[in-house]
């Protein structure tokens, strides 16, 4: 089930559903990364198919259209409060399968996370539909295989895979959602059977431990953090999964009373995370943070939502400016892990407990 | 105009009359503010002052109407509490957290150990226990810096006269007749008849916290009699902004209260 389309097929596509919905998407900005001269790609709104980038992984996750960096939350006059006015106008976001995982770690703490539902996530959520971008080979730093997000059943309205044909660029795209046939018809797609493509082997391989023993916790593999680190959260920024943010007011005039209550984007690598009025501080070293960090990407939520958090993207990989690899420290939780287990066993058997 | 709006949004504040404000030192207020609902000791709320932010303070006293914050002046957002009060409300979020169980506490031997802020959250506990028709098998150990740091004067000369108070200061000056200590000096005398089923809460800050766990259990107290509250960054109070957690629990919804077999398992 699905369609083909040529490249003035998909320009045509992309116009027409332009008209009816908002499209965030990967966006390549050139000269905009990590170091001089290097490209970045964002994520955007767009308005034609030119823009998208579908070719090069995201080096930021597509959580902005959820969790803006800084959003206004609400503003207040003396007395009155009033939600931000939201772009009520339903959103097409194109992303890969690792991504569209996240989707539901981020539904775990907005949507599921003690009683209360947020009502600034949940509001931007019932706007979205999704688009899969096929994945036919993994980039550098994935490891969405090990991490069970390589593969993506339902969830997305349509998947788009592009391949050079001869001259030509071709669009395939697998339409579980019957409701966007017409667009399809319109721009002049030729009815086809499609299977959106997905890896199956990475070059990066974790091994992820059942269960993190509490002695890991204290063992002597997070101190290296502590010297390397430079705490500067861009892992932080660039995961899918990474949800946290603070409260800050900001007020438009000194003497009057308007201004507005916004939440951004926080850090537990930063610090300042954890610091209580009156100077009390948690995890001050980079090695605790560390720890902090990794160990609910790959226990500490699992334990609670039944999933782990990390879906193997390797953006953190990508981007950590002192070349500190995340999916390297995964393997080094496991052998810790088995080392602890392996001496439990031992000790266990002799004391038949 | 926003009533229906304000109910269902958790982020945004409800304003709240300041009935009272008791001044225990110069730092530390206790502003009594109208509130009718459910609400438990060792629970907190967010307290909001539009352009400097919200700050999480633990309930220190219910009442049929209202409940009592006591306020402590650290930082921007308690500051501006202090200066500009006299605007009559505040505006106010919750109450979150679990608080405690105070029918934990009803039979047997009970021991409240608390150090300086940490005397707020279980004030709610203290005064319950006071009376209650036991409450000679009741303990209470605060512990403040100095004579001018004391919380709560007229609260501790009432619950001298009810149940087991040991009032201590970590120091003072020449000539004052009160207890002069850490609290934990005095865990070891206490004339308890069974530690083994005696239960304890214990609050204040993490070192003071530490030890005074170590000393209840050289007493005999078992970890499971043993209850904790714990103070942690509570931004959103709603188990979303993350900066809270710790290991897999969320201080703001799972605790601030827990068993000490659950607590001590948390690493930061
Ligand atoms: S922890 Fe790293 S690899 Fe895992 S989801 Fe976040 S950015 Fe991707
Ligand atoms: S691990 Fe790398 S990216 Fe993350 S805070 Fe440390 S230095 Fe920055
Ligand atoms: S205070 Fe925000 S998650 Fe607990």
């Amino acid at each position: 089930m699905g369609y083909v389309l040529t490249q003035s097929g998909f320009s045509e596509l992309v116009k027409s559903l332009e008209s009816q919905y908002r499209i965030f998407a990967p966006v390549l900005k050139k000269g905009a990364g990590r170091h001089l001269d290097t490209d970045v790609v964002l994520y955007d709104f767009v308005k034609s198919a030119e823009e998208i980038e579908l070719e090069h992984k995201s080096d930021y996750a597509f959580k902005e259209a959820l969790l803006p960096m800084s959003e206004t939350l609400f503003f207040f006059t003396e007395q009155q409060t009033k939600e931000a006015d939201l772009d009520e106008r339903p959103v097409l976001v194109f992303l890969r399968s690792c991504d569209l995982h996240a989707l539901k770690r981020l539904d775990d703490i907005y949507l599921r996370n003690g009683k209360e539902i947020d009502p600034f996530y949940k509001r931007r959520r019932d706007l979205l539909h999704f688009v899969l971008i096929g994945c036919p080979h993994a980039f550098e730093n994935c490891f969405c295989v090990d991490m069970g997000s390589n593969l993506t059943k339902d969830g997305y309205v349509f998947s788009i895979d592009s391949a050079e044909e001869g001259e030509d660029t071709v669009y395939r795209f697998e339409v579980p959602d019957a409701s966007f046939n017409t667009f399809f018809e319109g721009a002049g797609g030729t009815k086809a059977d499609v299977q959106h493509t997905y890896v199956t082997e990475t070059k990066t391989r974790v091994r992820v431990p059942e269960e993190v023993p509490q002695a890991v916790m204290k063992d002597a593999l997070w101190d290296e953090y502590t010297q390397r680190c430079i705490g500067c959260g861009r892992c932080n920024f660039v995961c899918p999964t990474c949800t946290c943010f603070t409260m800050q007011d900001v007020y438009y005039t000194d003497n009057g009373r308007v201004g507005e209550r916004r939440r951004v984007e926080a850090s537990c690598m930063v610090d300042g995370f954890t610091n209580v009025a009156g100077g009390g501080q948690y995890r001050k070293t980079k090695g605790e943070r560390m720890r902090f960090k990794v160990l609910h990407k790959i226990s500490d939520h699992k334990k609670r939502f039944g999933e782990n958090m990390c879906v193997g993207c390797g953006r953190c990989d990508d981007v950590c400016p002192e070349y500190i690899s995340y999916s390297h420290i995964i393997n080094k939780v496991y052998d810790a892990s088995e080392k602890v287990l392996q001496a439990k066993n031992a000790e266990g058997g002799e004391e038949n407990e | 105009m926003n009533t229906a709006v304000t109910n269902a949004n958790p982020y945004i504040p409800f304003p709240s009359e300041i009935l009272d404000v008791v001044k225990h030192t110069q730092k530390e207020y206790t502003f009594r503010m109208k509130f009718e609902g459910e609400v438990r000791p060792g629970q907190f709320f967010e307290v909001s002052v539009p352009k400097f932010g919200e700050a999480p303070i633990s309930v220190s006293g219910i009442g049929k109407d209202y409940v009592d914050l006591t306020i402590r002046r650290v930082g921007r957002v308690t500051n501006e509490v202090f200066e500009h009060y006299k605007g009559q409300s505040l505006l106010l979020r919750g109450p979150y957290g679990n608080g405690f169980d105070i029918d934990l506490y009803k039979e047997g031997e009970t021991v409240v150990v608390a150090g300086g802020t940490g005397v707020s959250p279980v004030r709610g506990v203290i005064e319950a226990l006071s009376t209650m028709d036991n409450a000679k098998d009741k303990y209470a150990i605060a512990g403040f810096r100095s004579p001018d740091d004391m919380l709560f004067r007229d609260d501790l000369a009432r619950w001298k006269d009810r149940l087991n108070l040991i009032l201590t200061v970590d120091r003072a000056p020449e000539g004052y007749e009160g207890n002069v200590g850490l609290v934990t000096k005095f865990i070891a005398d206490l004339p308890l008849r069974d530690p083994s089923s005696a239960k304890a809460v214990v609050v204040g800050p993490p070192p003071m916290m530490k030890f005074t766990i170590i000393e209840l259990q050289k007493k005999g107290f078992k970890d499971e009699n043993i209850t904790v509250s714990y103070e942690r960054k509570m931004c959103c109070g709603l188990g979303k902004c993350g900066h809270c957690r710790v290991n897999s629990t969320y201080i703001c919804l799972d605790g601030p209260v827990f068993n000490y077999t659950e607590g001590k398992l948390l690493m930061d």
